[in-house]
């Protein structure tokens, strides 16, 4: 014997790996390789891939999503998920928009634009908590509800005119090539480590997504931790609204549609289990940026939008199931 | 009578009828026997769609990419006419229901052989199908003017004074009625859903039934990929994008609980109806429809919460007293 099965089929072994070797062999090294092979393909497809404003360019790709990101891979890791985030920067954009009608100066509209996603996300966390609801289907109907109230207001209309000083969020560098989203993002990152890998909060997460019931039983307040990770993925969509809306100038009800399911597929991609339980912040960043990577070369090298997403959608169905493989051909090679 | 009052399908109906008796105050003949088979024909798709996606989730999965199928399958049969006017419209509705099956096999295989989770394979695919749909069409169109008359005009035409493509979804309902109360697969959904180690041991394949699941959800999409182009007269990339959203909010209105194993044919029927009704009103009554998105929204999350006092199971809650936010 030399490993136990439990009863619900997981593989406990009878010590762990050796650090190195468990290091070599562990998700972010995969994504490691992945990101450093797609990074010298880029440079050697496209001369002008090698480039500091190329690279930092790059970054726009991904950072706001991936802030999101960031507090959707606590989210799953708990066992739920938030597909309404996409709308929430709709309507956080929109109520902006709103604002900038009546005046609203920069700092104002930062406000409401983190403050319509974080009570956007505490909307979704009592439905969730409170009356104890699946989270796929409650997101789905928020999802539809905030997009629905952007829409309602805009309907085929577009705000303008925000002030000269917010463009600095989307637009501004903070040194040189470095832009002021890359330097939030990374801020955030490293939040989000220690919050998830070096606090006793973190832990309760990953106990949550694990068996929420022994976590109750041990002590863990499941309901409001899960409350306050939806207020965070709120929170963090509602920053994701900021940026975007100063980016592009202009808020319209279409905007940021179908960032949920990137999202998503940056935390999986990052090793986040799906089902809860599993996951790691650096996974999920290098996931972030093999995802711009993949999507700033192929456009470098003029392929469409559509055709990029079927790269991302194979790399996402084969950095999972090639484990899963290898895993499956080792264990059938006699020992 | 009691029994009667629980059954969320009765009261789901008394909704959709007393939604249609609000339109009616505002505008008379919506009640009127043309109009309401009128809707009913504008949301055969959907219906369509809602049953295939019910057998997945009934199984504790999910498909994702039935929209992405759709307009690849749809694409494909578009492409097809466009080519060669003569190969016969019955032979492409074969065709698309091949295809369709094809990219459900691909998703079931994924998830059965792998056990890769369903949300995980069907967010991958839902992205591929579609960028699939481009690249075989090079982003162009297939429009009106290069498809066959008979393409256009097969699910248009009017048997007994219903068109053809409400008779299909009359038959399709049948045909899952009876494969979901009187096949033993039909049985092993449920079962599967409601408690997959008990399905086991009780001699049900789980891998093998989701792989099923998603070969339905598949070839039910690929064959509502012809009668989408065909019904919007338009083959694009862009077609029915983020419908699959629509198709799982019919559901949850329907009541088919997300955690599997809970749902009925006349729930998925009744769900889809719901959204039909109101998109189809709104012009009607004035209101922008700008607020349909809101509203179904707003539907979607009623009828979670009325759902979920219905399954809520007894017991296992010695906790959640002490614990407030």
């Amino acid at each position: 014997m030399s490993a136990t099965e439990t009863p619900h089929g997981r593989h406990i072994p009878d010590r762990l790996d050796r650090p190195l070797r468990s290091a070599v062999f562990s998700w972010e090294a995969l994504l490691i390789a992945v990101a450093i092979s797609i990074f010298a393909v880029n440079s050697f497809a496209s001369p002008y891939f090698l480039d500091a404003w190329s690279l930092s360019d790059l970054t726009f790709n991904f950072t706001e999503k991936a802030l999101i990101a960031l507090a959707m891979a606590l989210l799953i890791i708990s066992g739920e998920i938030d597909l309404s985030v996409a709308a929430i920067i709709a309507l956080a954009s929109t109520m902006m928009g709103m604002a900038v009608q009546f005046g609203v100066g920069t700092s104002g509209l930062v406000a409401i634009g983190i403050g319509v996603g974080l009570a956007c996300g505490a909307f979704n966390g009592l439905l969730v908590t409170r009356l104890g609801l699946p989270s796929i289907v409650v997101t789905i109907g928020t999802m539809s509800l905030f997009r629905g109230v952007a829409f309602i207001i805009l309907g085929d209309q577009a705000y303008k005119g925000y002030p000269e000083s917010f463009a600095f969020f989307g637009q501004g560098y903070v040194w040189w090539v470095v832009s002021f989203e890359l330097v939030l993002f990374l801020g955030a990152a490293v939040i989000y480590y220690v919050i998830l890998h070096r606090t006793s909060f973190g832990r309760r997460v990953f106990a949550i997504g694990n068996n929420p019931v022994a976590a109750q039983f041990s002590g863990v307040r499941v309901e409001r931790i899960k409350f306050i990770l939806f207020c965070l993925t709120g929170l963090m969509s509602g920053i994701a609204a900021v940026l975007i809306t100063s980016r592009l100038g202009s808020t319209r009800p279409s905007i940021a549609q179908g960032y949920e399911l990137e999202v998503i597929t940056m935390v999986v991609l990052g090793g986040v289990s799906i089902l809860g339980g599993a996951g790691s912040i650096p996974g999920v960043v290098l996931a972030a940026l093999i995802m711009g990577l993949v999507t700033f070369g192929l456009g470098l090298l003029n392929v469409p939008g559509i055709v990029m997403s079927i790269f991302i959608g194979l790399l996402l169905i084969l950095v999972i199931a090639l484990p899963i493989v290898w895993r499956r051909l080792m264990k059938e090679r006699p020992a | 009578m009691n029994a009667l009052l629980k059954n969320r399908e009765i009261w789901l109906l008394a909704a959709i009828l007393l939604l249609i008796g609000l339109i009616s105050t505002r505008y008379g003949a919506f009640a009127s026997p043309r109009n309401l088979a009128n809707v009913f024909n504008d949301t055969s798709i959907l219906m369509i769609l809602a049953l295939g996606q019910m057998v997945v989730i009934l199984t504790r999965s999910i498909d994702l990419s039935m929209a992405s199928n759709l307009a690849f399958t749809g694409m494909v049969v578009a492409m097809i006419n466009a080519a060669y006017p003569a190969v016969p419209v019955p032979l492409l509705m074969l065709i698309a229901a091949g295809v369709g099956l094809a990219l459900g096999v691909f998703n079931g295989a994924l998830v059965w052989k792998l056990g890769i989770p369903s949300i995980v394979v069907t967010l991958g695919t839902l992205t591929i199908y579609r960028g699939a749909t481009f690249v075989i069409s090079g982003g162009a169109w297939v429009n009106a003017d290069k498809m066959s008359p008979a393409f256009i005009g097969l699910q248009r035409m009017q048997m007994l004074g219903i068109p053809l493509l409400s008779w299909i979804a009359l038959a399709v309902i049948a045909s899952f009625f009876v494969l979901l109360t009187r096949t033993p697969l039909g049985r092993s959904f449920y079962a599967i859903g409601v408690n997959p180690t008990a399905s086991v041991y009780a001699g049900i394949d789980v891998g093998r039934t989701k792989f099923v699941a998603f070969c339905i959800s598949g070839l039910v999409a690929g064959i509502c990929g012809y009668l989408w182009v065909s019904r919007y007269v338009i083959a694009s990339v862009e077609i029915a994008n983020g419908y699959e959203l629509n198709i799982i909010a019919a559901c949850v209105i329907g009541g088919i609980s997300i955690a599997g194993g809970i749902g009925s044919v006349g729930g998925a029927v009744l769900g889809a109806l719901f959204l039909g009704i109101i998109s189809s009103a709104l012009p009607l009554i004035n209101i922008s429809p700008f607020w349909q998105m809101a509203i179904s929204g707003s539907a979607i999350i009623l009828a979670v919460v009325l759902n979920a006092r219905g399954e809520r199971r007894q017991g296992r809650i010695i906790l959640k007293k002490a614990e407030a936010i």
